[in-house]
């Protein structure tokens, strides 16, 4: 084990330098994902057979600017390199990637790494697009001036990866030529210099001319045009989520109804039969019906991250939520929220100021997630008329669109408080590189969904199924006694602990049904979905009373009032055990989730309140 | 200096398509953080760069900077602590 280790070689360059596609196209599809300890950033493994044919262990480094970190990814990158992280080995040889477009930038960090003397390649990546902008470069003249191996590659194209591994190879076995390493350990401004004078070096000719990438700037970045199209695409994102996934969900409908009928004549009925139905067929297959969803959502997130496209959007965005004492650099983990606050809290990571990224993480699960679909689809499909207001905008879909827009408000308002009480700090700044814009790569974002596709999936078959099957069982436990005059649901064991809270959320116009439901949903908000078909399942009197719909049987128990002030609730609850651990893990400590906790939980409870008796107040 | 008559002003006056290079920076206007992170994205004196475009109409709040072959974006904060003269 200890001789036969495969040498770790580590990815490090400045962020936009093409790094991860230089990972992709190295180790495949084969990666493991996976967080150092006791931090939160992501390390990303692969391996990928050296031209001797013996394995390598390939890890990708976060994005740095320097080794004098400036965010909890680049002090990990540092701790690396520098052999002193925890969970790393001290790599065998570093892999510095360089856009060849944007050398006297990038050399910087790169003459950092070089003057630590360990052994150094650098890739020369994105070489094409360096030509296209009219970019002649010697890569020969770079790698004399630097003292270490240089190699061009595309990796996009997969352009240079076997001149790179066989350059690999060479360090690692001592043989490269290592010229006498010209760089001097120098600090801030003398590197900077020096890294612009060997870029210059390395120019063989330069062309100038306006780029395309500059030319589409001047439209999305136009103070007028900018806005308005930022706003089309959102529209169309949130468009897309619900008209392309109707048909995905009618499949995946119609598979969990295949297999329930299979259960339901295949087995002989008993306790095992209708756990199967009820418990985890129903209640895992209402949830995994999101996944189309969850899925058009990420594609838009990751097609604008990939094309460059996603700097621009908070650029646009920095002068808004100045307003509310946060940057740009917000935009982006807010609008991943979207889709889940899970990969939104995470995407903090690349917000420098302390307050800014706290505040960030405070206010991300008010932005209206998937999960929360389920539930509003079900209460507003079954409460809200579906009638035309007018220019072919539906009720049901306006009131759905308030309920984002209301979570939205409620994050500025709270963003605004959080940054002039918890999270007080002078207003931070916004600095932002704003990479070329590229075309993604079908095979990067198809790797990206599938990741997100089996987070959820795992999530649904792991923490949705326990809190269901949980759910399922104390509902169905004790049994009530056929003399009884009691229901079983209120014989139960969630009966009587939903009795215990009903008084709590009486005032706000809850009934035992929706306090029973908020129970399991802390696990998962789309759970409530499953718990009340649950529940309303158990209760069923007889067999054409089970039939009846689940929407069917919210209108013979819920008011108006009631079932507003149900979402207004999910609007702000903090109804997810997996945020509320992120959260954790990401403010290293207790204090944060628990604040969020009470901060969520009192908003939910006066927003729900004040939406009933103003509901019934107003005779809905 | 031969240039010292030249007119200096902060970053955030530049106009439009306007080339300039960096004359000083007032690093005690940022925290420390900020100041690197500032270097780090080649924002030095010395160095030259061309304004590109500015934020949301109204606004001339951020701006987007050319910065050797890369582009920036910088809030006017920032750019107010960062003096240029303006290259003919």
């Amino acid at each position: 084990m200890m001789t036969e280790a495969a040498p770790l070689i580590v990815l490090a360059g400045n962020p936009n330098a093409g790094k991860s596609a230089l990972f992709n196209a190295l180790t495949g599809a084969r990666q493991k994902i996976a967080n150092y300890p006791g931090v939160t950033v992501e390390r990303k493994a692969g391996h990928f057979a050296l031209p001797n044919g013996r394995p390598a262990e390939l890890v990708d480094l976060p994005g740095s600017y320097s080794l004098d970190p400036t965010s909890p990814d680049e002090a990990v990158t540092r701790g690396v390199i520098m052999g002193a992280q925890d969970g790393e080995r001290k790599p065998d040889a570093i892999i510095v990637v360089l856009d060849a477009a944007n050398l006297d930038n990038h050399l910087r960090f790169a003459l950092e790494i070089i003057a630590l003397g360990q052994p150094t390649i650098i890739a020369l990546n994105m070489m094409d697009l360096a030509e296209r902008d009219g970019l002649t470069l010697d890569p020969a003249k770079l790698e004399e001036l630097l003292g270490v191996p240089v190699v061009p590659t595309v990796a996009v194209r997969r352009r240079g990866l076997e001149d790179l591994s066989a350059a690999v190879e060479n360090r690692l076995s001592g043989n490269a030529p290592v010229a006498e390493p010209v760089v001097a350990k120098e600090r801030d401004h003398g590197l900077r210099f020096q890294a612009k004078k060997i870029a210059q070096a390395a120019i063989v000719s330069e062309t100038a001319g306006r780029r395309w990438s500059e030319r589409a700037d001047a439209l999305f970045l136009h103070p007028v045009a900018g806005p308005i199209i930022l706003l089309a695409i959102l529209f169309v994102m949130f468009q897309a989520v619900f008209a392309w996934s109707e048909a995905p969900i009618g499949w995946i409908e119609q598979g969990t109804e295949i297999a329930a009928a299979a259960v339901e004549a295949g087995l002989p009925d008993g306790f095992f039969k209708d756990f199967l139905i009820e418990g985890a067929i129903g209640g895992v297959g209402s949830v995994v019906v999101f996944l189309p969803q969850i899925l058009i959502l990420f594609l838009f997130i990751l097609l604008l991250e990939a094309s460059g496209y996603m700097t621009r959007a908070a650029f646009i965005m920095d002068r808004l939520m100045a307003s509310v004492g946060l940057s740009g650099r917000s935009f982006i983990p807010l609008l991943s929220s979207f889709a889940c606050a899970i990969p939104g809290i995470m995407a903090t990571r690349s917000i420098s100021d302390p307050n800014d990224r706290l505040t960030t993480i405070l206010v991300a699960p008010l932005m209206t997630c998937a999960a929360r679909l389920p539930v509003y689809a079900i209460i507003i499909g079954a409460f809200i008329p579906a009638r035309d207001v007018g220019g072919g905008v539906g009720l049901q879909g306006l009131v759905l669109f308030g309920l984002y827009i209301f979570g939205i408000v409620g994050a500025m308002i709270v963003a605004l408080v959080l940054r002039s009480t918890v999270a007080k700090g002078p207003n931070a700044g916004f600095l932002m590189e704003m990479p070329k814009y590229q075309l993604p790569r079908i095979r990067d974002i198809l790797l990206g969904l599938w990741q997100r596709a089996w987070i959820f999936l795992r999530r649904a078959g792991t923490i949705i199924f326990a809190a269901t099957v949980v759910l399922w069982l104390m509902l169905t436990y004790p049994k009530v006694p056929i003399d009884s005059p009691m229901s079983q649901v209120d014989y139960s064991a969630a009966g009587r602990i939903a009795n215990v809270i009903e008084p709590v959320v009486a005032p706000i116009g809850f009934n035992r049904d929706m306090a029973l439901a908020l129970i399991p949903a802390m696990a998962a908000r789309e759970v409530a979905v499953s718990a009340l078909a649950t529940t309303y399942a158990i209760d069923a009197p007889d067999e054409e009373a089970e039939a009846r719909s689940l929407t069917e049987r919210l209108q013979s128990r819920w008011t108006l009032p009631m079932a507003l002030a149900f979402l207004a609730w999910f609007v702000f609850a903090p109804q997810c055990i997996s945020t509320i651990a992120v959260t954790k893990r990401e403010t290293n400590g207790w204090k944060w989730p628990t604040f969020m906790l009470v901060y969520l939980f009192a908003l939910a409870y006066v927003a729900a309140g004040i939406t009933y008796w103003t509901a019934v107040a107003l005779g809905l | 200096m031969a240039r010292s008559d030249l007119t200096e002003i902060t970053l955030d006056r530049l106009s439009l398509r306007q080339v300039a290079q960096i004359r000083s920076v007032d690093w005690e206007a940022m925290s420390e953080n900020e100041g690197r992170r500032l270097r780090a994205l080649g924002l030095d004196e010395g160095v030259a760069v061309e304004k590109l475009h500015k934020g949301m109409f109204g606004f001339n709040d951020p701006i987007a900077l050319k910065v050797g072959r890369m582009m920036v974006a910088v809030r006017k904060s920032h750019a107010m602590a960062i003096s240029v003269v303006l290259s003919d």
